[in-house]
Formats: C-alpha cells, structure tokens, sequence
C-alpha cells in the first residue's frame, strides 16, 4: 500500500531529508519510501511514482511530505515516527575531533606547533633522509636515528645542515642529550659543564652516566653518527660542526670527542678543532693508544670511557686526575677475584662478553684483547678475530649482540633483551666458559627491566656449571643514572640477586674479568698490545 | 671544509626550549612527553604510499634545480591576486575566441563523440538542434559522428560549463575579466533544475527554454549589466561563504546576493513587468544559478597562473563524464587524465546509485581555486553529502590544506576562526600525501535528459596526479635513477 503523509509547515534541508529518506526504507515492512519536502518537482516525481494526487495535493513547498511503500497501516505509522525521530535527532557527539587529529606530515606537525626546533627521526631509511632534508629545509636541528641511509644522502643532509647552521646528528645515532632531554636512547643525566660529542651510542651513553656519577653534569650529548668521523667523505662534518658550538655555548665548560679511530686526516682536523675552540678537552678514539698530551695543548687523550668521564670531571672541577683500574680498593678487588675463582673446574678457560652495548663490547674486546692476544668477535675487522658464525662463541669471545647480524627482523637487544638471553642459554652447557662479562643499559629508549630480563639466564648459566662440578663468576656493570626511569639501585640488586659482581663501570667490569682470567692462569698470548 | 660553519642557530637552539617533531617510533614522543618536554608525534605514513617510481619523481624534482617552490609561490600569488569580474553577456559564437558555428564546447578534457558518456551526447544533440543544425536525434546523432562537428573542451577556450558542459555558438554567455591581469573567461546561463541541457536532456522544453534565454533573459541582462557596470565577484563569493554556501554544490546565498543587486537594476529598464517579472522567476527558482558565475569566477582566477614556469600547481581539473583530467601551471595544456569515478553520495527522491552517471563537468574548477569542496566547513547545511556531521566538513576542510600552497584571505571560513580557504593545490603534494582534493558534485543521471539524481563527494583517480608528477619530474627534475651512480 501507498502512503503519504503531509506535515505542514516543516522545513528540512534537502540533504537531510535524502539521508531520512534512507533510514526510514529500513524500517520493518517498508519497501520503498521518500521524505521530501512538497516542491512541484517532487510532488510530480511521487504522483508518478503512483502515490495518491488528492493527498500529495495537499503538500505546499514548505510542508515535509512522507511518502511510504508498505505492508500495512502499522508499518506505515512506524515509517512516519522513524522520518520524525531522524529529523529531530540532535546532532550526534563525535568522537575524536578529525580536525584535531594527529598531524601526517612534518609539515602539518610545524603548523600546529610553528616553534618546532628539533626533529627526530627513526623512519624506514629509504623515507628517513628525505624526511631529514625537509626538516633541515624548515629549519629544524635534526637528529637521524635511522640507519641504512645512502653515505650521498648522509653527505648532502650535512652539506645542507652546513649551510643552514643546523645541527644534522646522524644518521645512525642512538642517543643525544639536548638541553637536558634525553633523545632516543639516552640517561637523565644532571645538566653540567662537559660537553659530549661521540660517533658512538652507548659510548656516550657510559660516559655521561659515569660524568653523573662522579658529581658533574653534561651541558649538551651531541650524537654524530656512526659514519661521521670513520668516514673520510663525511669528514667529521657534524662533529666539527658540534666542537664549534660548543666551543660558543657559555655552559660548556670542557669538551669531550667519543668516536672509532677516524681517518688520519679527520682526527687532525678535530684535534685542530678542539685546539681553536680553546677549551680544555678530553678525547677518546676508541682502539687507539692514547697520545700523549702536545705541550701548550687543551686537548687530552684518555684510554677508556671511564677514563674519558674521570678526566673530563676533573677539568671541571679544576683537579689533577689521577688515573686508576680501579675505584675499589684493591684489597677489595683481590677478595672478590680469590671468591670468584676458588671453585673454577679445571675445564674453564674462556671469558664471554654478552653485550648489547656497541662500544661497550668494543671496550671489553680491547680490554681482554690486551690481556690475552686472542679474543674473538663479530664486530672486528681483523679477520684473525672475527668469529666465523656470530652465532656460536668459540675460545674469548665478546659477542656484540646489537650487530646487523642478530637485528634483522629484531628489535635491538636494549630494547628486546631476549636476543642474549637465548644465546646465553644456547651457551650455558659449554663448560670452558670462566667468566661472564654483561652490560646492562638503562635509561630511556632502553628495555623497562634489562636487569630482570637478564636475570633468568645468569642463574641459569651459573646452575649449569655448578651442575658441572663447577663455578661462574659473571660480571655486570650498569650505564645509568639514579635518575633514569628503571630505577638504578633496583636494577643493581637484581643483578647482585643473581649472583653478578656489579662493577661501578664496564672497564672495571672488564679489568675484573682479566684479573680473573690471570688468576687462573688461562692467559693466552700475553702482551700482545 | 676549512670554511667556518655558521653555527649561531645551535648555539641558539641550546639557549631554547626544546620542542621537538617525532617523526617514526612512538616511545621516542612518549619518553620526552614523560619528562615534560613540548613534543608532537606525526602520524607518519609512507610517501606517495611507498610508489617508489612517484617518490623517485619527487626526489629528481626536488633536486632538479628548478625552484619549485618559488615558482608556486609566484603562481599562487596570481591565483589569490585575481580579481573575477562579471563585465557582460555575450553571444558565444561572438565573444569566445575560437568558436565556429559548428564548435561544440564540452566540460573535462578532450573526448570524441564515440566515448562520451550518455549525459553528455544528449547535451550535444540539444545542443545541435538548438543551433538548427540538425532537428531531431537521429540527424543530430549522425552529424555528431561525421567529423564536421569540431568538439573542443570549454577549457581550451577560457570557458567552463557545469554538467555535460556544452556550448554552442547562438548561446549567450557570461563575459568574466580577471580585473588583475585582463584574461577573460566564460559560461552560459544556468538553465536551472530537472530536464536541462547540461544533465544531457533535449526535448522541445529544453530547447524552448535555451531559446528563451537566447531572446528575453540574454537582451535584458545585457542592458542590466551596462546599467551596473561590472560586478566584483570576489566580494561576493567572500560573503557567500559566510551566509552557509560553498560556491559549488550550495549557491543558495549567492545567487539571493545577485538577485539582491541586480533587481533594482531589471526594474529600472523599462521592460514590461511580465518580462521582468519572468525573469526575477526564473533566478529565484534556480539555487544554483550562481554556480555559472562562480565557476568562471574561478575559471579566470586560475588562467592567469597558467605558464608559469616551474611550477606544480593545478590550474584546471574537469570531467567529461568519461575521464577525469587536471592541467598543471608548468607543464602548458597538456591534459593528464584518469576514468571519472562515480559519486559516493545522497540520491534524490526516487533514484539510487543505478541511476548515476560516472563524475562529470567543469564545476570542478571551484575547488581548483579554494571554493567548493575545500569550502566545505563553510557550508553546514550540506555537510549530510560527506556523511554526517559539521565536523566531518571542518575535517574535509583541514585536510585540504595539506595539498594547498595558500589560503585565501578573502575567502574566509566563519566555523575555521576566519581561516583562509585552502587555495592552489600542488600537485607534489597531493602525490606525496596521498591525499586527494575533495570535490563536491551534483550526480547525473546516466541517461541523457533526465537531470540531477543526487548529490555527493567524488575521489578523483589517482593516476592522473602521479602521472602529472612523473611528467614534471621529466620536465624539470633531475635525471632518472637509472643514470646516476648510486641508485
């Protein structure tokens, strides 16, 4: 049956009434129906749609014309109330304001928030320097965490960083510290007067922790990128760059460079650098014997990162350092070497390095390379040493566990600990082991409970032996501050609960672990460096 | 490398609050946001969708050495400079630079009578008959398909045409000049609502009421104008967007803004009342009326940014019912064209979606200058066309000015704080973000004659935007990939 019903005086916009007209066709026994207002094109279209002429006849221009197809009376009625209901419904709440969405796009981002300085970027590399070079466009500082971006496009984002007066940190860098924010991976660190400029994530990361610790502050963590000072083309671009405004910031006090041996012509560079911006300064190349200090110079060497720390600490303070293995007593060092080998089997010999830390394994092989002539790895290039398969440990070995190796399709280890945990495990029946070397890095970007995450195995690496006849010493060191969001002092009881021997820093952690190796006589060719 | 770097931004940036833009892991934003820092977390999506071949397009023109950027900002400065101008209304065959007694104009880019779509052949037969070179389907069917018919796109003639678009040469037409660089441009009346030419209808009524236009509106509105003088179009589509239209799919303000100026002018002509009085019917019935003035409005805005070298931005997008086609500043005539989609809308009483012809008409044009469909926050009224709410609009609105270069002061949008519409797409933009214009549309009926079946938001094909790209990128990129060292 066909229906028209006609309410006078009832204006809709047309719009609406199309979306009505929708609603009220799903009404229960309803096949078709048309809420309209009463113009003469519409009252012709329904008279030919065969609804009754007298009753259309009724509807003037300003009247809502409701024109159903339909089973029965009740139907129809229940169609009228559904046409009314849709129309006098309130606009409905929205959830989530669209226009108030998250911005898409760098440049969406800069028109909600026009004072922008910074951009950090850890995109797919194939998008990040494009990213990079709009941001620098902007005249935004950026810092690159990517990696796998082309060495052209690492050298034209510097060139146009150069020319715009912006910081370009990266690409592949891990962490910054910027007027006191901790950027990617990075630690709370108190703000102070030693400025840091490394091509090395968790060696800068180490050194500002250890700079914490011993009661100083970091003014600025300018994080270079891993290629920077390696790479001849790069040249240093960033670091020299970061040497010159730090050298002009009035809270940077003395300098620090953290980097891999650069090309010979790139260290001259930084080392002239450092010498023009006049303040006293500290530089660590990783690997490298530590030059002596040029008469008349500001610039000295330091052999290790906790050295880099405790130099740059006393030069802001105005001390002499004085340099040492150890920040224990000695005596104290002995006891826990004589407690730690006293129940060693015969079988043990090795020491293993499970570290997530890049320059923190670089640290320990050079430490027990030191010691013993023979340590293997899967990040060295002397192919002596380089282990055949990353995956298996043979005789010393510090493995880096956040090598392109072990992270393709992974997250890296700081964040998803279970990498080393499994490979700690696959090695826990391997009965040459002597002694265990670990890091455990905290801080932000970091896993929220490294040190409980690691926990299991080293219990479990250390039932297994003593299931041997045996014993194993494992060595931990923490880089992190009080302030760092894990808690430092839970994490160190953690370890302590696991039995690990907690040293105040990695090169002591990793001394310890050759003190140990000496202890038992298990050096190899001693010497060696 | 020994030159010093200029380093005074650093050492200012370590004197600021940081306030940083995370572009990729969340958990970078969330840590400083922990620690109180100001920071922004971009929704982040890949470029151009991950089509490596239109990011690579992009990349070479970026590094192609043509400032892209500069050229826009000159041709967007043109585009928001124009000043549209009603001037006059005249014969087309008289008036329109290259009109023939056998040119048959049509909306969209070019299209032989064999491909066009049904609308728009029942526009061109109507349109025969009422030029008397043919009188009655067949004989305008088989003239259509001769060869003496010269069809040409309005656009490649400063016209631009709603609907099926066609003009012939007896038809009068509105004389647009962009008082700001002199170019002119040109539309027919708009016949108004049901069986009309545009929506491809030809039956005698039609005719009557072209031939009506022809002999008692076109005379009189010629003598009203002189009376006038010249109406500043851009005044009154500024306030039109604040009484609720948005210049394409809502001229209701409008055209009540026209009638407002133009009846004192009718009733001082001497023409007898019944004339008159046929006349002020005939604009009063017809809410879009305005929409043939507002689409040359934007017609002669956008022509003056057309040549200008180096840039990417869109100064035409039309339909011809077939292929949806766009113009870009840099790259001259040249159409790059996609199938015209259907609309996504809501049907009159009476139709569905199986009655819709495929996007069709020049009308376009509006949101190519900043009005129409990136106007939309301004129109509440329709905003039940994009499926809901005022919000959805401000919504459709924002986004548009993520493809825009500018916004147009003097088109302001009341519920955006006054904000100036989203004006002069840039077609790299458009590629990069994967966002396409939003394009507000009426919906044809498939079949010639019958007229308007709804109304709706059509999504242009993205291929045409991508192939514009591409072909920029080949006209002042860098070279390909292939031929650099590192790929």
């Amino acid at each position: 049956m066909k229906t028209v019903f006609v309410e006078k005086e009832s204006y809709y916009d047309s719009a609406l009434l199309m979306l009505t007209s929708q609603e009220v066709k799903k009404t229960s026994g309803v096949h078709d129906a048309t809420v309209a207002m009463g113009t003469e094109m519409n009252l012709d279209l329904l008279r030919s749609l065969g609804f009754d002429s007298a009753a259309l006849a009724e509807a003037a221009p300003n009247d809502l014309v409701i024109a159903v197809d339909c089973n029965s009376v009740e139907s129809a009625e229940a169609a009228r109330a559904a046409a009314k209901r849709a129309l006098s419904r309130k606009a409905k709440a929205t959830s989530g304001d669209a226009a108030h969405a998250a911005p898409t796009s760098l440049a969406s981002a800069l028109r909600a928030q026009p004072d922008a300085n910074l951009a950090v970027i850890s995109l797919p590399g194939a998008y990040a320097a494009r990213e990079a070079r709009k941001a620098l466009e902007s005249g935004l500082h950026v810092m690159l965490f990517s990696d796998n971006v082309a060495l052209e496009d690492e050298i034209a984002l510097k060139a146009l960083s150069r020319r715009k007066g912006l910081l370009m940190m990266g690409p592949d860098c891990g962490t910054a510290i910027i007027n006191g924010m901790p950027l990617c991976f990075a630690n709370v660190v108190r703000r102070g007067p030693v400025g840091v400029i490394g091509a090395s994530g968790t060696g800068i990361q180490e050194v500002t922790c250890l700079i914490d610790r011993a009661g100083s502050g970091v003014s600025q963590a300018i994080g270079a990128g891993g290629r920077d000072l390696k790479n001849g083309k790069v040249g240093g671009a960033t670091t020299l760059m970061g040497i010159e405004a730090l050298a002009g910031d009035d809270d940077t006090k003395v300098i620090v460079i953290i980097s891999k041996p650069p090309a010979k012509a790139v260290a001259e560079q930084v080392v002239a650098a450092l010498e023009r911006a006049g303040k006293p300064a500290v530089a660590f190349f990783v690997g490298a014997t530590p030059e002596a200090r040029r008469a008349g110079s500001v610039v000295r060497f330091a052999g290790n990162l906790e050295e880099t720390a405790a130099m740059a600490v006393a030069l802001a303070k105005g001390k002499r350092y004085a340099p040492r293995a150890f920040t224990v007593r000695e005596a104290e060092i002995d006891a826990i070497v004589k407690r730690e080998t006293r129940r060693l089997a015969p079988s043990q010999r090795y020491l293993r390095g499970y570290f997530t830390g890049g320059t923190l394994a670089d640290e320990a092989w050079i430490v027990a390379h030191r010691a013993t002539g023979a340590v293997h790895s899967n990040n060295q290039t002397d192919p002596k040493f380089v282990l055949a398969d990353p995956h298996r440990s043979v005789g010393h070995t510090v493995v880096d566990l956040g090598d392109d190796a072990f992270t393709v399709g992974r997250p890296h280890p700081m964040i998803d600990p279970s990498t080393r945990v499994e490979r700690m495990m696959a090695e826990r029946d391997d009965g040459e082991i002597a002694v265990v070397v670990v890091d455990v890095v905290i801080g932000y970007g970091s896993h929220e409970d490294p040190a409980g995450a690691i926990a299991p195995a080293v219990e479990a690496m250390r039932a297994a032996a003593r299931k041997r006849g045996g014993y194993l010493p494992v060595l931990a060191s923490i880089t992190g501050t009080a302030g760092d969001p894990q808690n430092f002092a839970l994490q160190k009881a953690k370890l302590e609960a696991a039995g690990c021997v907690v040293m105040p820093s990695n090169h002591q952690a990793c001394a310890l672990a050759t003190r140990i190796l000496e202890r038992i006589g298990t050096r190899g060719k001693a010497g060696a460096r | 490398m020994t030159e010093p770097s200029r380093v005074e931004p650093v050492t200012a940036l370590f004197k600021s609050r940081l306030s940083v833009v995370n572009l990729g892991l969340a958990s970078f934003a969330d840590n400083l946001a922990a620690i109180g820092a100001e920071v922004a977390q971009v929704d982040w999506r890949p470029p151009a969708g991950g089509d490596a071949v239109a990011l690579d397009a992009l990349d070479r023109i970026a590094n192609g050495g043509t400032d892209v950027d500069a050229a826009n900002k000159k041709a967007v400065e043109i585009l928001l400079a124009a000043k549209p101008t009603l001037i006059d209304i005249g014969i087309a065959g008289e008036v329109i630079p290259g009109m023939t007694p056998t040119t048959v104009l049509h909306s969209g880019p070019p299209v032989t009578w064999e491909r066009m779509c049904g609308p728009m052949k029942g526009g061109v037969i109507g349109g025969l008959i009422y030029e008397g070179l043919a009188k009655d389907r067949a004989e305008a069917e088989a003239l259509a398909g001769s060869g003496r018919i010269s069809f040409e796109p309005c656009h490649a003639h400063g016209a631009v045409g709603p609907m099926a678009g066609i003009v012939t040469a007896k038809m009068p037409v509105w004389i647009f000049e962009n008082a700001a660089f002199g170019n002119r441009a040109y539309a027919t009346v708009n016949e108004g609502l049901g069986k009309v030419l545009r929506y491809g209808a030809f039956s005698d009524e039609v005719i009557a009421r072209l031939r009506w236009i022809e002999t008692e509106l076109y005379p009189v509105m010629k003598k009203a104008l002189k009376l006038h003088g010249p109406i500043d179009m851009k005044s009154v589509i500024a306030q039109a967007l604040q009484m609720g239209d948005e210049g394409h799919n809502r001229n209701r303000a409008a055209t009540s803004l026209i009638i407002r100026e133009i009846a004192p002018i009718l009733v001082q002509l001497g023409e007898p009342v019944e004339r008159i009085v046929r006349i002020l019917n005939f604009l009063n019935a017809n809410d879009h009326f305005f929409l043939n003035l507002s689409m040359p409005s934007c017609k002669c805005a956008l022509d003056a940014a057309r040549g200008v070298k180096g840039s990417s931005m869109i100064v035409a997008m039309a339909r011809n019912g077939t292929d949806f086609g766009i113009q870009i500043a840099g790259l001259g005539d040249r159409w790059f064209t996609g199938p015209a989609s259907m609309v996504e809308g809501l049907y009159l009483p009476g139709y569905s979606a199986a009655n819709a012809a495929p996007d069709i008409g020049d009308s376009v044009i509006t949101e190519t200058a900043g009005i129409g469909g990136f106007c939309m926050a301004a129109a509440p009224a329709i905003v039940k066309f994009v499926g809901g709410s005022p919000q959805d609009a401000i919504a459709y609105t924002t986004r548009m000015y993520e493809i825009t270069l500018a916004e147009n002061a003097a088109y302001q949008i009341p519920a955006l704080d006054f904000r100036g519409s989203p004006t002069g797409i840039d077609v790299r933009k458009v590629v990069e973000t994967g966002i396409l214009p939003v394009v507000n549309t009426g919906i044809a009926h498939k079949e010639p004659g019958v007229g308007m079946v709804g109304a709706g938001l059509v999504k242009p094909p993205r291929n045409c935007f991508r192939d514009a790209v591409l072909a920029f990128a080949e006209a002042y990129g860098a070279a390909p990939a292939s031929s650099r060292s590192d790929p």
